[in-house]
């Protein structure tokens, strides 16, 4: 995975064309949501070994955030979609 | 001298003789040889002496696994430390020294170690050195390092240059072996996209050194007519002198090429060397094997070496490795070598078989003493006999050069660099590639050792393979006949038992059998901690040549298979990689990419001296004439800001437009303060919030129509900015239509500040800019005189009146000198970053100094930039948790020297009056300071506890490292108009 | 066996052999007072110190692999306290202070060697943040100097002074700071913890923590049910799949750290010198390795492995720094898998359930922490209570807003 990333949009790209943010597993609670909810999303991760979706950025491409689901002992990659599809499928469930 | 070369024979050209010299010595090689085979042949055998023992030593191999013949190549900045002389191509004029030793290569006092070995075992270090306390550090470590280390780096600035490269291919073949050429030459012949990469600076691998013959030829001839074929096919690179270092996610190879390390002149339009990233659908191993050491005592002495280099020295270059050499075997290469010898007319000494039987044949009047065994050597700098031992008795036989063979391993280290670990075969007697899925196979005898025509059919039906896994068919190839091969297979012996003397395993870092069994005493026993305590396999070979006896060894010693004890982990690189070629051409003053802003030849032709701000060169200050210090100009600029006008560049400043029916909505989430209700035409100041919230970065928005906005961002923070709320606009609040787009370099942006700006600005543009018309906090399109469009911001970071005036970046410069020529009567100036911060400082502005990641909007000083009503913004939940309300947080405040002289530098900390400093004591740090030309003393703001409830407190500035106290009173952080009327004017 | 010169005198006129083991390989007893869990440099500097400082030696170390496989084995060896916060600044320095001591104190020669460390500045802003930071060190009593250009050019001529694209400007200069031989601490504590009783059991993986009535009763391995009174997990690297075992939910992302060792040449670079426009550090070890490294790979990664590209970078900033290392040749990389935590900062505390304590989050930065890291551990372990240098690590500290931000970058783990 980890030296070429294919981007939905760009095709498959370099690492260095991409930053990287973290665990896209996390998702931002509601503004009225509990105390204890901010908190585990902003400061805990599940971080687990395999399997892992993260959030990457194609800065030197098309400037969308992509999240690549890969396995980070492998180093496989599965998909990459757009992070935007990613949420809306994510509200969709 | 003796000379060892052969007068007919090998791949070398003997009309083309090249001169160098070793250890100042000159010597005469030929093209086509390599540093060693050229020190061989004019009788050089001592090359190097080792690392701890300082042993004599020459060389052992002909190839990239040599532990021994490590020189020192070149002078000035091109020296090299640490070369293998087995794998420098020679060159006229090449310059050689040998390492570690003093105060010659004969005679090296470092050699009374040898003498001292008994108390140097593996690991002896850990348990002295300890006492006295102090001599540690002061004595014995110094001693240490001095003797430690190989070749000396000369820390010389390198002439050459250095280049990267990128590659994609169908088909990476890894070695031009018998193997390798087949596999290129099927995929090749089929139209596939081809690599070949070889580190050696002649295709054909064992071939050139093997006296079999292909296709009624000489090996080596073949091998040149496969490469005439690939290097017409048009899809095919070749690339010798090239290996492959690593092999890293998604089929990446790294490759380093050495373009010119062969020239004697080299030239600069060429680098010196090329690294390549190769990007391969498929990949095939043809590393070959190494053949193992045997491990007997005096098993390192010179003119000991591998029976596969003997022949190699011998049928490629030559050069006969001795006068009469002796053989060691546990298998067929002994016999091979011996015959090769005998054909050149060079004398066997005898073949010392280990095996008590075999169906290796020896040539005719040879003597074969089976099941014997070598257990010491004799001479001094070179081997002159050694003791054989059969049935118990021992018998000195005398020779010039012993060529051992203990076997083969297949190289695949390549392969197991991604956490595959190599696997045992029983049936091999080796560690075998591992299966790395579809994309990457190991081939030939990288594969399993194996003869040559076996070789050529792998090597052909792998690339079909690879080519199918493509959706490629390819047809099968002819595989050409090999007549006088031998076979390769072996009886395993790890260890030679009875030697007399030291036993080697690790050749350079001197790790004999002896060390290897104290580290099992000790409990070293795990291989990965033998490794680390006896040092065995951490050379600059990195086990190549040894780790395979170490493990077997190991193992016979715990009664277990060597699939049990397994090997240590493989890691880049394969052999050593230079900085130079790795770092490429991002060195010296290219290490990065230089930003200049659009005003950068305005600031230049004002005088400006720049400074270093990130990736941008930012105009410090305009030094005039009589100026002798940075503080005169800055004073004067601050001045004459504050007095009449000046032009500031502020290009640098992160500049985003916002766009869509949403981005009003997403910038009032984005920001903490309220900009929903931000009419049309107008500016803000905006503070963001990391989600913790913690200040992430403050700038200005600008509404400039309904639905689009421009906000400026700190001039460090703008491109994290940008990522930041394209984050938030995509995965956080897609539903929203919004588009953040950087027009940071489309834009020159000015500042012109100063009572008189309005006069000056007026001249420039032809819009109203009167303060009703153009009130404090205003943005729009104007019209400049001449009909340019600019944007205006009527906003202030120097406390004056103040306009930022943004122009098409191409534009910039004449519009900059526009205002200069406008404002001249009225006296302006033009200002760098320094009375920028000067101008903020007295006016209580805050930058990164003091939103440094830590700090809270209340600790300095905008709690009211929190619209906490808001139902939501990046932030707001967070911010409110009890370590970021606490009371005694550091607050902003200002702070002025109590006697007027004292300077106040940033980096001080704060202690009350009379307290000692202590960490209990600490109260604050001065995030920026300066001498204030208005005030005519130092200011600085701080960051202290509680700090906005102790205006007027006496407190000691505490820059211990700097030796200075300062007592100074806390006061407000703005110094200069706290009204803020000088703003509305 | 106590090591000594005497001791290596006498064992080499018996031709080495009669050197004894440096620790036992005990089968594991069913129930241990403390059962540590992880036999890298902190389990074992853990189990050291509760032996010797705090009296309680019926204490195992589990680990799965071999003691020292994990960072420990794999880090640049340095040592420094030159921290600004004071959070880290009093822990590190305690730290440093027990290495100074720790030979004499546990009889094995780790190589201490308090070369100086240079972290170089190149700007105004860089040269404020660093002096902020002696000044914090010095309040601290704990050395520091500012030094100038010319100064720096003094202790390291071979750096980059006349064609640099981020001039250097001047260094924070810590002498005490310098390099350890990291093997040899986890083999000295191993070896000190032994001979106090301490049970070192390699090959032995935790693969479950048994629970009663909320309390940690013992843990399931590949060797069967050990049962503890107290479990203390020191995993770093694991500690998110160990912590899972007993429904720890940690602020901890795992990422890959590269490191690299040239080949061995003669001494040319004496201190640990940082550079500040980069990632880039470097020092040389007395065998005469480069040792040096930059920044993380920046995804999650279990693998100890990293990207070519990372490597690319580190060495481009290595002769951007240093030119004359262009035709030094690099020999070996490797991948260190850390904890990185939410704030760069580690912890070091109780969990919610009573008698398991937990030790992670180091980061980067474990290896000089290794002592204090035990010291306070053990502290905590046997005396139910926060060590005062440690108070600040605290597990709570995230959610109640107290975080350790050294670098400053909040909430995004592979930024500290």
């Amino acid at each position: 995975m980890a030296s070429l990333i294919t981007c939905p949009h760009c095709g498959t790209r370099p690492k260095e064309e991409f930053s990287i943010r973290g665990a896209a597993g996390p998702e931002r609670p509601s503004p009225t949501a509990r105390d204890e909810d901010w908190h585990r999303y902003v400061y805990v991760r599940d971080n687990p070994k395999g399997r892992y979706q993260e959030h990457w950025h194609h800065v030197a491409g098309c400037r969308r955030w992509l999240v690549v689901d890969r396995d980070n002992l492998s180093h496989e990659v599965f998909g990459v979609t757009d992070a935007a599809e990613f949420e809306r499928a994510r509200v969709a469930k | 001298m003796t000379s060892f070369r052969l007068t007919a024979g090998g791949a070398v050209d003997r009309d083309h003789a090249l001169n160098f010299t070793f250890d100042g010595k000159a010597y005469k090689g030929f093209a086509g040889d390599t540093l060693a085979s050229a020190l061989l042949a004019n009788d050089q055998m001592l090359m190097a002496r080792s690392f701890k023992y300082h042993r004599p030593r020459g060389v052992v191999t002909a190839g990239s696994a040599e532990p021994n013949a490590l020189m020192t190549l070149g002078i000035g900045g091109r020296t090299e430390p640490n070369a293998r002389a087995t794998v420098t191509e020679l060159y006229d004029g090449l310059t050689a020294k040998s390492q570690n030793r003093w105060p010659s290569l004969k005679h090296d006092f470092g050699a009374f170690n040898s003498a001292l070995s008994p108390f140097l075992g593996a690991g002896f270090y850990y348990k002295t050195f300890m006492w006295p306390g102090l001599f540690w550090e002061k004595l014995y470590e110094p001693l240490i390092r001095r003797a430690a280390g190989l070749g000396k780096a000369v820390m010389q600035a390198d002439p050459d240059r250095y280049e990267k490269s990128w590659a994609h291919c169908d088909l990476l073949v890894i070695g031009a072996g018998p193997t390798g050429l087949m596999a290129a030459l099927a995929a090749g012949r089929a139209g596939a996209r081809v690599i070949l990469a070889d580190e050696g600076f002649r295709f054909g691998g064992s071939l050139l050194s093997e006296g079999a013959s292909i296709d009624g030829r000489p090996a080596a001839e073949f091998a040149a007519s496969i490469v005439g074929e690939l290097s017409a096919l048009p899809n095919v690179t070749l690339m010798p002198r090239t290996t492959v270092f690593g092999w890293y996610d998604d089929m990446v190879f790294g490759a380093v090429e050495r373009v010119q390390k062969h020239v004697a002149a080299p030239s600069p339009d060429l680098p010196m060397e090329r690294m390549w990233r190769i990007i391969a659908k498929q990949a095939i191993l043809a590393t070959g094997a190494e053949e193992r050491p045997l491990v007997f005592g005096g098993n390192d002495r010179p003119g000991v070496m591998t029976a596969g280099a003997v022949r190699t020295y011998l049928n490629r270059f030559g050069v006969a490795a001795g006068k009469r050499v002796a053989i060691f075997t546990n298998g067929g290469s002994g016999y091979r070598t011996a015959a090769d010898l005998l054909a050149q007319g060079i004398e066997v000494a005898a073949i010392v078989d280990a095996r008590a039987q075999s169906n290796d044949a020896a040539p005719q009047d040879v003597r074969v003493m089976r099941g014997g065994s070598v257990i010491a050597t004799k001479g001094r700098l070179r081997i002159d006999g050694l003791i054989a031992e059969r049935s118990g008795l021992d018998e000195v036989i005398a020779c010039d050069a012993l060529a051992m063979s203990g076997g083969w391993s297949p190289i695949v280290h390549l392969m197991c660099q991604r956490g595959a670990k190599p696997v045992w075969s029983e049936d091999k007697q080796a560690f075998m590639a591992p299966d790395v899925g579809g994309t990457f196979a190991a081939a030939g005898s990288a594969a399993g050792f194996d003869t040559i025509s076996v070789c050529l059919r792998d090597g052909a039906a792998k690339a079909r393979a690879a080519l199918k896994a493509l959706g490629r068919l390819v047809g099968p190839l002819d595989i050409p006949d090999v007549e006088g091969e031998y076979d390769p297979s072996f009886a395993p012996l790890w260890y030679v038992p009875g030697a007399k003397g030291k036993a080697f395993v690790d050749f350079q870092n001197d790790v004999h059998v002896g060390d290897l069994g104290l580290a099992q005493r000790e409990g070293f026993r795990h291989i990965e901690h033998t490794k680390r305590y006896t040092t065995a396999g951490m050379a600059t070979d990195q086990g190549k040549l040894g780790n395979v006896n170490t493990v077997g060894i190991v193992a016979g010693m715990r009664g277990v298979s060597p699939a049990e004890i397994g090997t240590t982990t493989f890691r880049p690189f394969y052999t050593p990689v230079s900085f130079g070629a790795m770092a490429g051409t991002a060195r010296a003053e290219h290490a990065a990419p230089f930003r200049t802003s659009p005003l950068h030849g305005w600031a230049r032709k004002n005088g400006a001296v720049f400074v270093e701000s990130g990736l941008w060169h930012r105009s410090a200050w305009f030094p005039q004439e009589g100026e002798k210090t940075w503080r005169e100009s800055v004073d004067r600029e601050v001045l004459n800001v504050r007095a009449n006008a000046g032009l500031c560049d502020v290009s640098t400043l992160g500049k985003i437009e916002v766009l869509g029916r949403g981005a009003a909505e997403f910038l009032d989430r984005i920001y903490s303060n309220g900009v929903l209700k931000l009419p049309v035409s107008r500016a803000r100041y905006g503070l963001m919030l990391r989600e913790d919230g913690i200040v992430f970065d403050d700038g200005t928005v600008s509404r400039l129509a309904e639905n689009r906005y421009v906000i400026t961002t700190t001039t460090g923070s703008a491109s994290e900015v940008l990522s930041h709320m394209e984050f938030a606009a995509q995965t956080f609040w897609p539903e929203l239509d919004v588009r953040c787009v950087s027009v940071t370099d489309q834009w020159a942006q000015m500042s012109l500040a100063g009572p008189k700006a309005r006069i000056i600005m007026g001249r420039v543009v032809q819009d109203d800019i009167s303060d009703t018309s153009f009130p404090f906090m205003s943005a729009k399109e104007v019209t400049l005189r001449g009909g340019l469009k600019g944007r205006l911001f009527r906003i202030s970071f120097s406390g004056e009146l103040a306009y930022e005036l943004a122009v098409p970046a191409g534009y910039g410069e004449a519009v900059a000198d526009a205002i200069m020529e406008a404002g001249r009567e009225e006296g302006i100036c033009a200002y760098g970053v320094e009375a920028l911060n000067v101008l903020r400082i007295e006016k209580g502005h805050v930058t990164h100094s003091e939103l440094e990641g830590r700090t809270t909007a209340d600790d300095v000083g905008l709690g009211r930039m929190m619209a906490m009503q808001k139902p939501d913004f990046i932030g707001k939940r967070l911010s409110t948790r009890f370590g970021l309300t606490a009371a005694d947080r550091l607050q902003l405040v200002g702070l002025k020297p109590i006697e007027a002289d004292k300077e106040i530098k940033a980096g001080a900390h704060l202690l009350k009056d009379q307290a000692k400093p202590s960490l209990a004591n600490d109260q604050g740090f001065v995030s920026s300071a300066c001498f204030s030309p208005v005030l005519g003393h130092f200011i600085a703001l701080a960051l202290l506890k509680s700090g906005r409830e102790r205006y007027g407190e006496k407190i000691v500035v505490w820059d211990g490292l700097r030796g200075t106290e300062v007592a100074a009173e806390v006061c407000s952080a703005v110094f200069v108009d706290p009204e803020n009327l000088k703003l509305h004017l | 066996m106590r090591y000594s010169a005497y001791s290596i005198f006498k064992q080499a006129l018996s031709g080495n052999r009669l050197w004894q083991p440096a620790w036992r390989e005990p089968q594991p007893k069913p129930h241990y007072d403390v059962i540590i869990v992880g036999g890298g440099g902190h389990g074992l500097s853990t189990a050291y110190y509760l032996a010797k400082e705090f009296g309680i030696t019926n204490v195992a170390v589990l680990e799965k692999g071999y003691i020292g496989s994990g960072n420990v084995g794999r880090n640049t060896t340095i040592i420094r306290s030159n921290y600004l916060l004071e959070g880290n600044n009093p822990f590190y320095e305690f730290s440093l202070k027990l290495w100074e001591g720790l030979e004499s104190d546990f009889n094995y020669n780790a190589m201490v060697s308090q070369r100086g460390m240079l972290n170089l500045f190149h700007s105004d802003g860089q040269r404020d943040e660093y002096a902020r930071k002696g000044n914090g060190m010095r309040m601290h009593g704990v050395d520091s100097e500012l030094l100038d250009r010319e100064q720096v050019r003094k202790l390291a001529p071979y750096l980059n002074f006349d064609h640099a694209r981020f001039p250097i400007m001047g260094a924070l200069h810590q002498k005490r700071a310098g390099t350890v031989r990291h093997d040899a601490v986890a083999w000295g504590y191993a070896r000190g913890a032994d001979q106090r009783g301490v049970d070192i059991i390699q090959h032995c993986e935790v693969t479950g923590i048994r629970r009663e009535n909320g309390v940690v009763v013992g843990v399931e391995t590949t060797k069967g049910f050990i049962g503890c009174n107290k479990l203390a997990l020191a995993a770093a690297g694991n500690t998110t799949t160990v912590g899972r075992m007993a429904d720890l939910e940690l602020p901890i992302e795992t990422h890959v750290l590269q490191a690299f060792v040239s080949e061995g040449l003669k001494p040319v670079v004496d201190h640990v010198i940082t550079y500040g426009a980069g990632h880039f550090y470097i020092s040389q070890s007395d065998k005469g390795g480069l040792v040096f490294g930059a920044e993380i790979d920046f995804y999650s990664s279990y693998a100890q492995r990293g990207n070519l590209q990372t490597v690319e970078h580190t060495m481009e900033e290595g002769v951007s720094l240093i030119p004359g290392l262009s035709r030094a040749k690099v020999l070996r990389s490797w991948g260190g898998v850390m904890d990185m935590s939410m704030d760069g900062s580690p912890i070091i505390d109780r969990t919610s359930i009573d008698n398991l304590y937990l030790n992670c989050g180091w980061c980067y930065g474990g290896f000089k922490a290794t002592p204090a890291s035990g010291f306070c551990f053990a502290h905590l372990i046997a005396k139910n209570e926060t060590h005062h240098v440690s108070r600040f690590m605290r597990l709570d500290r995230f959610e109640r807003g107290y975080t350790i931000d050294e670098a400053g970058r909040g909430p995004q783990p592979n930024l500290h």
